[in-house]
């Protein structure tokens, strides 16, 4: 009905005006990304030589795609600067909270970042099955083997061949306290288990909750349960057998995991012990991880185990401090010599190995962008050993970099992040949510070994 | 993407100046070209995908192995998919009845009332939220805070049970009650379009027929059984067809309230949460399908009924 003889004049003229203004709107926004200012910050002393190796840099650009988004993403920017403005590179910085699942989608499509924070090495490792992946040029690699342990180098390696550097750390084996409380009423920080079992009784008898924990992370829940179950498997069974767990090389419900978990249940299966402020035992599978601590403030818990970017969720004003009203002390080993340490941290994956993209992976690996960025920020910690700890300002991130540069850490990469997808991001979650909410840990423990990808 | 929407602008502008230089009595060539950048835009964004994903629905988590029909199998014997099944069961169920009903009580009892408008603004409203902001509202409503000293309620479904003596619940944990709970938001939803779409129905329904109804001495209820439902039953079928096919592909309201965490899983959010988090392309494609076989019946009702009422 809108084929009319006779006007087909006006309508080609229309038509291309339609175009036309289409495609200019377009182009307009597609001209409209922002281009970072790159003046501005004070030129900290920063020996460009290293770069300069990789030519003549002026004018080009890096894209980074990543899952650190506000507030995190403005000290990450801030730390490029000396970078752009010894190189003339542009760093073009992305966030998105999807990143775990559109970066998959990314590489697959063939649309991939120049670089991606990857925050989990089992999924670097699907990265770089898609074949999109490039290796880490030789400058990379040799900062990371002068900076990092060899168990980090491993994490960003894939069938022998080096990939990815680490970025920054976090350590996760930490139960956050009132210190003000502590020493109120006399509690000491418990060195073993045995006196973190025996404070936690001595809490109770003290007519208190001593714990309190949620675990609700929207599709997320039940993550915060894998660290606490990680911690105890690393703790109970050791670093070998940990290893062998996450491989799969024993059974995910053998007796190691199925001690492990039930070390867990006589803390938070445990109504004498939870959860103080929250409600009963379910009401850790309902309150969210962000506010599980906080009751700590209002003294009606007095521990909570998370990990150190947990520092984040108190309110502002909090004084984070060894004397200030929260602070955290590490999950303590079996006794008081091994040390065991849970953890993750980024890996920087590379898509393209232009020159100016490798630079910008030997700078993130270097010792100078450590310390730069420690300045900047605060939550913030890198395992890199050229981090000088007094860089850092906030007290829970130096007390992190402490237990990460402690020459008796055993450190361990959190292990859900390591297992393939179908168990570490779906059913270890799922089963061990309805495990809190009174499902049995035999059932539990079976149900995520069927899951395990055969 | 930018070069794909100048592919499209290129391609409609090519065709419409085509067209315009087709002169003469060739209608049919016309309509032809016209139909050919939406033949070519389906076969490419819904024909060709599609084909895909049945196809892989055969094949394992990383689509390399062929395994045949297992993905089905364990899609029906499978502990916890049984129990997507089962929830997408009762939200298909539950929703259209629902929603349609309160729509239409609602339009039969403000039509011609005072204040129509406004009181049609009102439940029309939550129509213009999106899902994603209508979850967040009602999370709050369902907002769990324990009973203990220093502790106020901040939702209000607990708030009432707590002034009315009881203590506080937490409602989204306890299955089967959560997923009807969730299903209660796609009912405020979309109870408004249900009553846009009915109330406009029992306007048109000729003044005559009321009239000689009226003096046939038909009551109220004997006018809505044997004058406004038969009027407008086409109206009802499409209304209730349409929120079939959207509740059948519910997924902000599972994946932002509970996450399908506490059984209260749906297809979509399992179809998503398997190709995405899991990474297991097969099982995810097969869910796709399977949503996919069960929307056709519904489709096909709909279009059988349009066909039989234009007739």
């Amino acid at each position: 009905m809108f084929v009319q003889r006779g006007s087909s004049r006006s309508r080609v003229a229309l038509a291309g005006a339609l175009s036309v203004g289409l495609v200019f709107g377009l182009s307009a926004c597609g001209d409209s990304d922002d281009t970072e200012a790159t003046n501005g910050s004070s030129a900290a002393a920063i020996d460009c030589s290293p770069y300069t190796a990789f030519g003549d840099l002026k004018g080009k650009t890096v894209t980074i795609y990543t899952g650190i988004v506000t507030p995190e993403d403005t000290p990450h920017k801030e730390s490029y600067k000396p970078f752009e403005q010894c190189t003339g590179v542009t760093v073009k910085y992305e966030g998105d909270k999807a990143f775990e699942t559109q970066i998959l989608v990314r590489a697959e499509a063939g649309s991939p970042p120049d670089i991606a924070y990857v925050p989990q090495p089992g999924l670097l490792q699907n990265l770089v099955k898609t074949g999109k992946a490039v290796e880490a040029p030789a400058e990379t690699a040799a900062n990371v083997d002068k900076f990092f342990g060899p168990d980090w180098k491993a994490y960003g390696t894939v069938d022998g061949k080096f990939y990815a550097a680490p970025l920054g750390a976090n350590v996760k084996s930490l139960v956050w306290y009132s210190p003000k409380e502590f020493a109120d009423k006399g509690y000491q920080i418990p060195t073993t288990l045995d006196e973190l079992k025996a404070l936690s009784d001595k809490i109770v008898a003290d007519g208190g909750k001593p714990w309190c924990a949620g675990i609700a992370s929207g599709e997320a829940t039940g993550w915060p349960l894998t660290d606490w179950m990680e911690d105890f498997m690393l703790r109970l069974s050791g670093a070998e057998a940990y290893d062998k767990w996450v491989k799969h090389e024993i059974p995910f419900n053998g007796p190691e995991a199925t001690q492990a978990l039930d070390a867990v249940g006589a803390y938070l299966k445990n109504d004498k012990y939870v959860n103080g402020g929250l409600g009963d035992v379910k009401s850790i599978a309902g309150t969210t991880f962000q506010d599980a601590g906080l009751p700590i403030l209002d003294g009606q818990c007095s521990l909570h185990r998370q990990a150190s970017f947990y520092a984040a969720n108190f309110p502002a004003g909090t004084k984070v401090a060894k004397d200030g009203d929260i602070y955290a002390f590490y999950l303590p080993g079996k006794d008081a010599t091994s040390k065991p340490v849970l953890g993750g941290g980024e890996f920087v994956l590379a898509f393209a190995d232009r020159p100016e993209v490798k630079a910008f992976q030997t700078y993130l690996s270097s010792d100078v962008w450590a310390n730069t960025k420690a300045k900047l920020s605060s939550g913030w910690v890198s395992a890199n050993k050229g981090l000088d700890p007094a860089n850092l300002t906030n007290p829970i991130d130096q007390l992190s970099a402490g237990i990460l540069q402690d020459p008796n850490a055993q450190f361990r990469f959190d292990g859900s992040d390591m297992m393939p997808g179908a168990v570490g991001a779906n059913s270890f979650w799922k089963q061990t949510t309805a495990w809190i909410t009174g499902q049995d840990t035999k059932t539990t423990l079976d149900n995520i070994e069927n899951s395990w990808p055969k | 993407m930018f070069a794909a929407i100048l592919l499209f602008t290129a391609v409609v502008g090519l065709v419409l100046f085509a067209a315009s230089r087709v002169s003469g009595k060739r209608d049919r060539a016309v309509a032809a070209l016209y139909l050919l950048p939406t033949v070519l835009m389906l076969g490419v964004g819904l024909l060709y995908p599609g084909v895909r994903t049945i196809y892989q629905s055969f094949f394992d988590a990383s689509l390399s192995n062929f395994i045949g029909l297992d993905n089905y199998t364990k899609i029906f014997t499978d502990a916890e998919q049984l129990i997507v099944l089962r929830n997408t069961a009762f939200w298909v169920l539950v929703t259209p009845f629902a929603a349609t009903g309160i729509g239409l009580l609602y339009a039969i009892l403000v039509d011609k009332a005072r204040m129509e408008s406004f009181a049609k603004a009102l439940i029309f409203l939550p129509m213009s939220i999106s899902f994603v902001a209508a979850s967040v509202i009602w999370k709050f409503m369902y907002e769990y805070r324990p009973d203990q000293r220093n502790v106020q309620q901040i939702g209000l479904i607990n708030q009432v049970i707590v002034w009315l003596g009881g203590e506080p619940v937490q409602l989204l944990i306890e299955s089967p009650l959560n997923t009807f709970l969730l299903i209660v938001v796609m009912i405020w939803i979309q109870a408004g379009f249900a009553m846009t779409v009915l109330s406009a129905a029992i306007k048109a329904i000729p003044d005559d027929i009321i009239e000689a109804a009226r003096l046939d001495g038909v009551g109220p209820w004997g006018m809505f059984r044997f004058v406004t439902l038969p009027a407008i039953r086409p109206a009802v079928v499409v209304v209730l067809t349409t929120i079939a096919i959207g509740t059948l592909k519910v997924f902000d309201i599972v994946q932002t309230m509970t996450g399908g965490r506490f059984d209260t899983n749906v297809i979509a959010n399992e179809f998503y949460s398997q190709s995405f988090r899991s990474n297991d392309k097969g099982l995810g494609s097969a869910l796709a399908v399977v949503l996919f076989i069960l929307v056709i019946p519904i489709v096909v009702y709909n279009i059988r009924q349009l066909r039989r009422s234009e007739a």
